[in-house]
Order: C-alpha cells, then sequence, then structure tokens
C-alpha cells in the first residue's frame, strides 16, 4: 500500500510536470523534467523513510518480491522485464537521434571595452546619453523614443517583431531565435551599456565563450549611426515598460 | 551518555610542516627584488609564453588549482573547528556540563592531523606558484610583500596557540588555569582567522584590483590594496563557510564513528556529536547566502563583465549545480532533523507536519535550480518559441531564486522547531496564544516574502527588484529570532524529557555524510568559478596571463578536476578518521 502511495505521488507530479506541454503546447523540457523528478522522487522518499516503520513497510512488497521463495514466478517475470524494458528504453531513444543539446549562454559577458564608430568605449559606467532627458525634458525625451521607433520598425522589426517578442517576419527560419524584449526576464535584467555593444557588435561581436555564438544579429554599427543606436534602446525599454538596470543597482 | 573523556593526545601532531613553510616564505621574500618595497613602482609586467617555466608532462595550471584547493579544503577544516571547539569548552564551562568539554577536546583531537596537512598542502602551493608563475609572485610580492610578514607571524602564533590548546587541555582544565585555556583558544581563533584575512588580500587583489592605476603600477598604499573591493566579503564569506564545513566534517565523523559503533553508549556519544556538529553546519549555513550574495553582488559592481560572466555567462550552468547541491544539502539537514523526531519521547506528535514542509521545501527548491537559459532539444525550443519558457522563465530569475531560498531557510527552521518541540511540553496555559503567535508570524513572513519577491522583483524596475532582497532576508531573520524566543518563553516552567540519544536509523547518518560531501563538492566548485571569471587575466584587467594554459577550460573538465580533487581530498578525511579512532584506541588502551 505505500509502495503504491509512492508510485502515485510521484506520477502526480510528473503529470503535473508534463501537463503544459499536452495541454498548452509549452512543454517543460525534458533536461529540466529530470532534473524535477530526480528531486522529487527523492523528497518523496525521504518523507517515507523518516522512521522505521515507514521505510520498512514501503520497501516490504520489495523486499518480499526479492527475497519471498513463494514469489519465484514473479521474481522471474521482473528479471525479464527489467532488462526488456531498459532495452526498449535505449532503442526509442536511439532510434530517432537528435541533435545535441547546446549549453548556449543566451547572455554571454560583454567585453570591458568596445570598438566603434572610431573610438572606444568603455562599457562599465556607459550610460545611454539620452536617458537624462526623461527627467530634464520629458517632450523631448518622447520625441527620442518615437524617433527610436521608426529606426526600430525600418530595421529591427523583420526579427524582433511588431510586438518586439522575438516573432518577427524571419524569426522562424532562425535558430537561435531572436530575443524577445518583452517580459521582465530579457532587456530588464540588462544595462543600457549591454544592449549598446549587443546592436553595434553584433553576432560577430560575441565572445567566445558559451558558444556556439551563431547569432545572425548582424553590427548595427554599419547601418546605423551613434544616436540612432541610443534612440532604438530609448523605444525598446519604453514599448515593453520595462526600465534598464542601472549601474546604482 | 557521551563517553568519558580520554587523557593525552596521539602522538606529536605538527612537525616539519610548520618549518616548511617558513622556509618557503623564506625563500619567496628572497626571490623578490627589494626595490619594489622602494617608493617607486614598476607597472605590471608584460609576460610572453617564455615567463612561465615548464615541466614535461605536468600541467602548471592543474598543479596550482589542485595544491590551491586541496590547501583551502584543510584550512577551512582547520580554521572552523578551533571556532566551534572554543565555543563549546565555553558552554561547558558556562553550564558547568563535562559533556561539551569531552565534546571539544574530541573535535580538536579530529583536526589535529589536518594542521600538518594545511600546512603540507598550503607549502605545495606557494612551491607551485613560484616554481610556474614566477612573474605573477613577484609582481604580487613588490605589492603585497609586507604582508608576508604578518602572515609568518599570525601561522607562528596560530601553532604556538594550538600546541598549548591542545596539548594543555588537561593541565588547564580547573579554576583560572581553565579560563587561561579559553583565551588560549581565543588567540588560536584570532590568529588563524588573521592568516586567512592575508591571504584573501592577495586572492581578492587578482579579482578587484585597488591601489594601482590602469597599468598596474602600486599607489604605495598597500591598506588600499589590501581593502580591495572584494576583500571584506570574501573574509565575510569564507569566515561564516568555514564553521559550516567544520561542523559538517565534524558531523560526518560522528556518523562514520556511529555507523562503526560497537555498544549503546558509543551509539549514544556519536548521535549526541553528530548532532551538534549538524547544529553548527546548518545554524552557518543559514546566514551564508546572504555573505554569498553580498560577494556576488560586490563582484558585479566591480565588472558587469565578471558580473555577467559569473551569473548569466558561460559559469551560469555550474551555478545550477550549485543550487542543486545546496538544494541537497537542505533536504539532507532536513531529513536529519525528521529522524531526531525519534529521540524524543513527544517527536511522533510531529511527524505528520513533515510531509508540508518536505513540500515547500522541495518546491523552493526546484525553484531555486531552475535555470534561466534552458537546455532545449530543437523541438522543444520551437514549441517554446525561444531561449526562454513562459511558465519557467520566471523562475530563472534572481527574485525567485531569493524568494525560494528564503522559505528553504524558513521551513528548515521549522523543522527545527518542531525537533526541538519533541523533547519538551509546554503546560502552561497561555500556550496555545504563543503556538498562534508562531503561526501568524510564519504565515505574515511567507505572505511578505513572496509579496516582495513576486510584485518587486517582476513589476518594478531593478533598483526595487535588488533592494527587495535585504527586507525578505530581514523577515526571515526577524521570524527566527522572534520564533526562538517564543520558544524560549513556551518552554519555562514545561515538561522536558531527555533526548534517547543514540535513537536514530542509520540511514540518518548518511544525510551527515552528504552533507560534508555536498559542501566539499561545492567548495572546489564556486572556488573554481570565482577564480575563473578572472578569464585570461592573472590580475584582472591588469596583468595578463600569457602562459599556454590561459584559456577558460570546458565545464566537463572543470567538473572532472573539481571531482577529482573531492575524492582524493575526502579518501585523506577518511584516513584521519580512521587515523582518530586508532588515536582513541591506543589512548583508551592507556587508560585501562
Amino acid at each position: 500500500m505505500r509502495l503504491f502511495k509512492f508510485i502515485a505521488i510521484n506520477l502526480f507530479f510528473y503529470a503535473l510536470l508534463k501537463a503544459p506541454g499536452l495541454l498548452a503546447g509549452k512543454p517543460i523540457p525534458s533536461s529540466v523534467i529530470t532534473m524535477y523528478m530526480f528531486f522529487i522522487v527523492v523528497t518523496v522518499l525521504l518523507v517515507m523513510t523518516i522512521t522505521d516503520e515507514g521505510a520498512n513497510e514501503l520497501f516490504a512488497p520489495l523486499r518480499s518480491l526479492l527475497e519471498d521463495p513463494s514469489r519465484s514466478l514473479a521474481r522471474n517475470i521482473l528479471f525479464v522485464l527489467l532488462p526488456i524494458g531498459a532495452a526498449l528504453s535505449v532503442y526509442y531513444s536511439a532510434a530517432e537521434p537528435a541533435p545535441p543539446f547546446e549549453l548556449r549562454s543566451a547572455h554571454p559577458a560583454p567585453p570591458g571595452a568596445v570598438r566603434a564608430y572610431g573610438k572606444a568605449y568603455e562599457l562599465d559606467g556607459l550610460e545611454n546619453p539620452l536617458r537624462p532627458l526623461e527627467r530634464e525634458d520629458p517632450a523631448a525625451f518622447k520625441e527620442m523614443v518615437r524617433e527610436g521607433g521608426e529606426v526600430y520598425f525600418r530595421n529591427c522589426l523583420f526579427c524582433h517583431g511588431a510586438k518586439l517578442d522575438g516573432r518577427g517576419h524571419y524569426a522562424h527560419a532562425m535558430d537561435p531565435l531572436p530575443m524577445p524584449f518583452t517580459g521582465s526576464d530579457t532587456i530588464a535584467q540588462l544595462k543600457e551599456s549591454y544592449l549598446f555593444w549587443r546592436i553595434v557588435r553584433g553576432g560577430p561581436g560575441l565572445p567566445r565563450e558559451g558558444g556556439p555564438n551563431i547569432s545572425a544579429m548582424p553590427a548595427w554599427e554599419d547601418e546605423l549611426t551613434e544616436e540612432e543606436v541610443w534612440k532604438v534602446i530609448l523605444f525598446i525599454y519604453d514599448y515593453t515598460g520595462n526600465r534598464p538596470r542601472s549601474w546604482k543597482d | 551518555m557521551p563517553l568519558p573523556m580520554k587523557k593525552g593526545p596521539p602522538g606529536n601532531a605538527l612537525s616539519s610542516p610548520a618549518l616548511i613553510i617558513g622556509i618557503l616564505f623564506l625563500a619567496a621574500s628572497a626571490l623578490f627584488p627589494s626595490e619594489s618595497y622602494g617608493s617607486a613602482y614598476a607597472p605590471a609586467p608584460l609576460l610572453g609564453p617564455g615567463d612561465y617555466p615548464s615541466v614535461k608532462g605536468l600541467s602548471p595550471r592543474l598543479a596550482v588549482w589542485l595544491a590551491a584547493q586541496m590547501h583551502v579544503w584543510f584550512a577551512a577544516f582547520v580554521l572552523a573547528v578551533p571556532i566551534f571547539v572554543v565555543i563549546l569548552e565555553f558552554i561547558g564551562v558556562v553550564k558547568k556540563d563535562a559533556r561539551y568539554d569531552r565534546v571539544a577536546y574530541e573535535f580538536l583531537r579530529v583536526s589535529i592531523t589536518a594542521f600538518s596537512l594545511t600546512a603540507i598542502t598550503g607549502g605545495m602551493l606557494l612551491g607551485a606558484l613560484i616554481v610556474f608563475y614566477p612573474g605573477l609572485m613577484r609582481y604580487l610580492a613588490s605589492i603585497f610583500g609586507p604582508t608576508a610578514i604578518f602572515y609568518a607571524l599570525f601561522f607562528l602564533l596560530e601553532t604556538a596557540a594550538l600546541y598549548t590548546y591542545y596539548y594543555g587541555w588537561k593541565r588547564m582544565a580547573e579554576g583560572r588555569s581553565k579560563l587561561l585555556h579559553l583565551a588560549v583558544g581565543l588567540g588560536l581563533n584570532i590568529s588563524g582567522t588573521g592568516l586567512m584575512f592575508v591571504a584573501n588580500a592577495w586572492v581578492t587583489f587578482m579579482m578587484t584590483p585597488s591601489g594601482v592605476d590602469g597599468a598596474g603600477v602600486f599607489s604605495g598604499n598597500l591598506w588600499e590594496a589590501v581593502n580591495n573591493h572584494l576583500w571584506s566579503p570574501m573574509n565575510l564569506h569564507r569566515f561564516i563557510a568555514n564553521i559550516a564545513y567544520g561542523g559538517s566534517i565534524v558531523g560526518a565523523y560522528a556518523a562514520y564513528r556511529f555507523l562503526g559503533a560497537s555498544n549503546e553508549e558509543e551509539r549514544a556519544h556519536y548521535d549526541w556529536m553528530g548532532y551538534t556538529a549538524s547544529l553548527i553546519a546548518i545554524g552557518a549555513l543559514l546566514p551564508l547566502p546572504f555573505a554569498g550574495y553580498w560577494l556576488t553582488a560586490e563582484i558585479y559592481a566591480f565588472s558587469q563583465q565578471m558580473g555577467i560572466t559569473l551569473m548569466g555567462g558561460v559559469f551560469a550552468w555550474l551555478f545550477i549545480i550549485q543550487a542543486v547541491i545546496i538544494g541537497a544539502l537542505f533536504l539532507a539537514a532536513n531529513y536529519y532533523l525528521w529522524c531526531g523526531f525519534g529521540r524524543g519521547a513527544y517527536g511522533d506528535a510531529y511527524i505528520k507536519y513533515v510531509k508540508y514542509i518536505a513540500l515547500v521545501v522541495a518546491a523552493s527548491f526546484l525553484v531555486w535550480f531552475t535555470p534561466h537559459t534552458l537546455i532545449l532539444t530543437p523541438s522543444e525550443a520551437r514549441a517554446i518559441g525561444g531561449q526562454y519558457h513562459p511558465y519557467l522563465g520566471p523562475l530563472g530569475l534572481m527574485p525567485a531564486k531569493n524568494t525560494a531560498v528564503n522559505m528553504m531557510l524558513l521551513f528548515t527552521f521549522l523543522s527545527f522547531i518542531l525537533y526541538r518541540r519533541a523533547h519538551r511540553r509546554p503546560v502552561a496555559a497561555w500556550v496555545k496564544y504563543w503556538n498562534a503567535l508562531q503561526a501568524g508570524l510564519f504565515t505574515a513572513a511567507v505572505a511578505n516574502i513572496s509579496f516582495l519577491g513576486v510584485y518587486y522583483g517582476y513589476f518594478t524596475n531593478t533598483v526595487y527588484k535588488v533592494a527587495s532582497s535585504v527586507p525578505q532576508v530581514a523577515t526571515t531573520l526577524f521570524v527566527i529570532v522572534a520564533c526562538l524566543v517564543i520558544e524560549w518563553l513556551m518552554g519555562r516552567g514545561g515538561k522536558r524529557e531527555d533526548f534517547k540519544w543514540g535513537r536514530m536509523p542509520e540511514r540518518s547518518q548518511y544525510a551527515l555524510i552528504l552533507i560534508a560531501v555536498s559542501f566539499t563538492w561545492l567548495m572546489g566548485l564556486m572556488g573554481f568559478v570565482r577564480s575563473a571569471i578572472r578569464q585570461h587575466w592573472h590580475v584582472y584587467s591588469i596583468m595578463k596571463d600569457a602562459s599556454a594554459e590561459a584559456f577558460t577550460p570546458s565545464i566537463a573538465y572543470a567538473a572532472k578536476v573539481v571531482s577529482t580533487g573531492t575524492i582524493v581530498f575526502l579518501a585523506i578525511v577518511v584516513f584521519i578518521f580512521w587515523l582518530g579512532g586508532m588515536g582513541q584506541g591506543s589512548e583508551a588502551g592507556k587508560d585501562g
């Protein structure tokens, strides 16, 4: 009974983890499910073995199956089924080969300094020169944001999307997918200097760490002026309702 | 009941290693030119591949890495043990309870071999650095040379204090001489901690140099170089972590002896010892995440590049492993406490709550190690529409982690409260009000921590996001202190049955061993990460590493090195445990 309870509790949590994929089409990655389930099983096991009575009751059916002479038939069936199950598992995992996982860093570390527009920018401490307008001259700031929007819709829209959600026209042909700017877990975590670096240097400017960096992002230094880059940064923060991380954080 | 105290120390604990390290220091001083200490300082040297001596078939980086790691593990152990040995001795004096004195002495006896090994591995590290990285050592000594005097002084003081403290335990057991003995123990701790602070200055300078200009020219202000960005947070983090680590190793020793105990008396003694050591380890573990948070915040404040490399870049995956190991630590600690309910007369009444605590601890644990950037198959990436999962993505951010760790701490503390109640029964009429107050405090704390994490973490800008972690921590600490006070008030005049030491299932002892293994592995892993975020710099942004091995190794390689080091270190620790048992056996023979 206790063993049944143990299996049922774990199956319940497994079903819970599979539900987003089955019901909403947003599967929890198998790598995460494996990690989660390992610790769920361990936790349930710990809770059920606090007392000697609990531990004995939990393992009694297994002990009986393995040791009771009267259950030799069930034992032999189990010893046949286990390797067959393992073999089938290996067969099916190998039958549809998948490309290996990529431990790519979505936010690789920026360099200390970057060269662009014929000068060197120290990224540590670099601020958006247009940001102070937000406080000092709101009307001018609004205009900068509007102009940044024009830059965005002329250049960035095709990959990052009209809603800045990373679902532009070309997005589905790319791997890795373009970064969404919406939500609180991408640009809201970054300083504006980081975005400046990513925009002006693009995919070719990514460091080797955390590769493979096969980003299709162009180096916009050749297409946009420095001011346009800072304006478009204002726009994407403004449009998504995010605030950039500041150097005081 | 604990075993009777054994007499006399086992053999000569400290010997030639003290001399070895002293000689190495003198040799190191002789190598470095004296003009470095004058008024004009040279910039950091531009090294080339030819500046790094090589030995065929030996990787200099690996040699230094393993020597440093071994030294840090042993040093952490021998710095920690005297801290709680003195505390236990003090409690024994105040409470007039000889059990504390006995167990304190046994703690010290277990650690004594490790002092020699700390000195030996320290000598190996210094030797490897001088041989393989002479340019770096010459530059560091040109700035920190005078601190070597303090290092040597602290070392000598520590050695003298250790000898006096250990060998004088029996002779200074009564009256004023006992107080003098305690003072010697305090001196041992001060000198040991001072030693660590000096070493930390060198290490942290390499990460966040100060007192030098962009070319590495020293300003001449030694204090500025010592008191760099990371020095204080590193000192605090290592100090607390050492206590936790020392507690865990002694706990593992007690578990080892418990599992091999030949009679009930021995079993009871080592059960009590394991409990005391694990309590110290877990007690020190509670503030550790906050000290780590300060350390990381300072790294980020010093350099965005280092900060992102650490937690958002290539090393983020190692942080996930770190989270897994820390979570395993919490689970093991809770399991040990839950099993301990059986020691008390009233413990059975609290077992029914365990599943709820486990649910919260496990759920927090899963949030704690959920990665932000997921490992995805191409089909999963297509279905999700990017690297970030719409439901799991927010769990990968710091506000979720901060919330989770506070919950884990709160509910681990709840396990401890229930464990304490397993042998007490308050009888006062107003107990139900105190209980209600405690329940209210816990509920309010959970609500407050969740609100701070969710609202400020996801619906405000980053200034509030980062700042909200402080009131979260304050909430947790407040509840811990308030509930302890309430427990004390409730316990007055109540019924109290002694714990039945030794009444623990054997499987609970593996939790103690797991805690020690996890701590060791964790230290190796995060020590590598902390050091490796300098990337190709000896001294970050000041002095480049031009050796052939100036590249960041793959995660797999690092994991192999750290894991191999962990296995070797723990094998030596088991050997020390075995020696400890032998020593005890021979002492018992003398007694008999």
